[in-house]
C-alpha cells in the first residue's frame, strides 16, 4: 500500500508517522507542501505538528497550500486521507470535514494517554478492528471538537463520529473528556468515510517498550483492509 | 486603501478566554465585568481606489480565510 506524508512548514510529527508506516509496510514517501501534485498513493496521511505556527486559525494557512486541491481531488475521488492532530485541524478548513477545533476548555495544553472508543466499524480504518478501545496518545493545545447543532445531527444520523474519548471502561462522560470536545468527539469521518481526522497520535502507540501498541493495531488493520 | 475587519466568536460559541479574562478582571475588582468575548482585528492596505470594490473583496477574503464561519462572525467598519 503506497502512501504520501505532506510535511507543511512547521509540522513535527511527519517524520514519527514515516517510520510508523514504514514499519508495518507502507511504501511511504515524503511530499511538501510547495509541490502541484502527489505521487502515486493509495493513502495520504496530513501529520501533527504546528504548520504555519499556528497563525490565524490552527490549520488556516495550510489549507490554502499548493498541495492542498491535490488532497482535496484525491479525497473527493474517494482516496484514503487521514489527518492527525494538526492534519485533523487542517482538514476541517479545509471543508472536506466538518466543525472546527476549538482551544481546550480549560486553556491547558494536553499531552496524556487517553482511551479513545471506535464508534464505527462500516469503513477501511477500523473494519474487523479486534479492539473496541484503543490507548492512544493527545498532545494538543486546540483539540475542542465544535460543530453546530445541525451538522451534529448529520454526523450522528450517518455514523460519522469516528472514535470518542472514553475512560479505560469505556466510560463516556464530563470527567473522560479532556478538552471540553462536544460529545467526546475525538475523531470523525467525511459522509463517505475514506476521510478520518482525528487528535490522538496512533504513530506515538507502534513499540510495546516505549508506549504501547494500540497504533500498530491501527495502522496493520488499514493494510489488512486494503489486501 | 486601508480596510478594518473584526472577527468575533458568534454568539453560543464557548470563549474559553474571554472567560477567563472576564475572571481575571473580576478578581481586580472591576466587579461590574458581566462578559468578555475576545475577537481578532485586522488592517488590510488593498491597492483599490473604489471604496465599495475594495471592501467587497475584503467581504471575499473574509469567508475565504479570515473567519472561519462555523464559529465566528466578521464584520468591516
Amino acid at each position: 500500500m503506497r502512501s504520501s506524508v505532506i510535511i507543511f512548514p512547521g509540522s513535527n510529527c511527519d517524520r514519527d508517522m514515516d517510520v510508523a508506516l514504514k514499519k508495518f509496510g507502507f511504501k511511504n514517501q515524503m511530499v511538501w507542501h510547495n509541490d502541484q501534485s502527489i505521487p502515486k498513493s493509495d493513502l495520504i496521511v496530513l501529520p501533527g505538528g504546528f504548520s504555519y505556527g499556528d497563525y490565524l486559525r490552527c490549520g488556516s494557512i495550510a489549507s490554502k497550500s499548493k498541495i492542498i486541491k491535490s488532497v482535496i481531488d484525491f479525497a473527493n475521488s474517494g482516496g484514503l486521507v487521514l489527518g492527525i492532530c494538526n492534519g485533523f485541524q487542517i482538514l476541517t478548513e479545509t471543508g472536506l470535514l466538518n466543525g472546527i477545533l476549538q482551544q481546550n476548555k480549560f486553556l491547558n495544553f494536553i499531552c496524556s494517554n487517553v482511551f479513545v472508543k471506535v464508534k464505527d466499524k462500516e469503513n477501511k480504518y477500523f473494519k474487523n478492528l479486534k479492539k473496541n478501545l484503543l490507548e492512544l496518545h493527545i498532545a494538543h493545545n486546540e483539540g475542542n471538537y465544535f460543530c453546530s447543532d445541525d451538522e451534529l445531527k448529520s454526523l450522528e444520523d450517518n455514523s460519522q463520529i469516528a472514535v470518542t474519548y472514553c475512560g479505560a471502561d469505556g466510560t463516556e462522560n464530563e470527567s473522560t473528556n479532556p478538552n471540553g470536545a462536544l460529545k467526546n468527539i475525538a475523531g470523525i469521518f467525511n459522509k463517505n468515510k475514506n476521510v478520518l481526522g482525528m487528535m490522538p497520535h496512533p504513530e506515538r502507540m507502534i513499540d510495546k517498550y516505549l508506549s504501547g501498541e494500540d497504533g500498530s493495531l491501527f495502522f496493520k488493520n488499514i493494510l489488512d483492509n486494503f489486501k | 486603501m486601508k480596510i478594518k475587519v473584526i472577527v468575533t466568536l458568534k454568539n453560543g460559541v464557548l470563549d474559553p478566554q474571554g472567560k477567563a479574562i472576564q475572571q481575571t478582571l473580576n478578581g481586580m475588582n472591576f466587579g461590574n465585568v458581566e462578559d468578555v468575548r475576545q475577537g481578532k482585528y485586522f488592517e488590510i492596505e488593498v491597492k483599490e481606489k473604489d471604496e465599495k470594490k475594495a471592501k467587497s473583496l475584503v467581504d471575499d477574503m473574509c469567508k475565504k480565510l479570515l473567519a472561519n464561519l462555523v464559529i465566528e462572525d466578521y464584520k468591516i467598519v
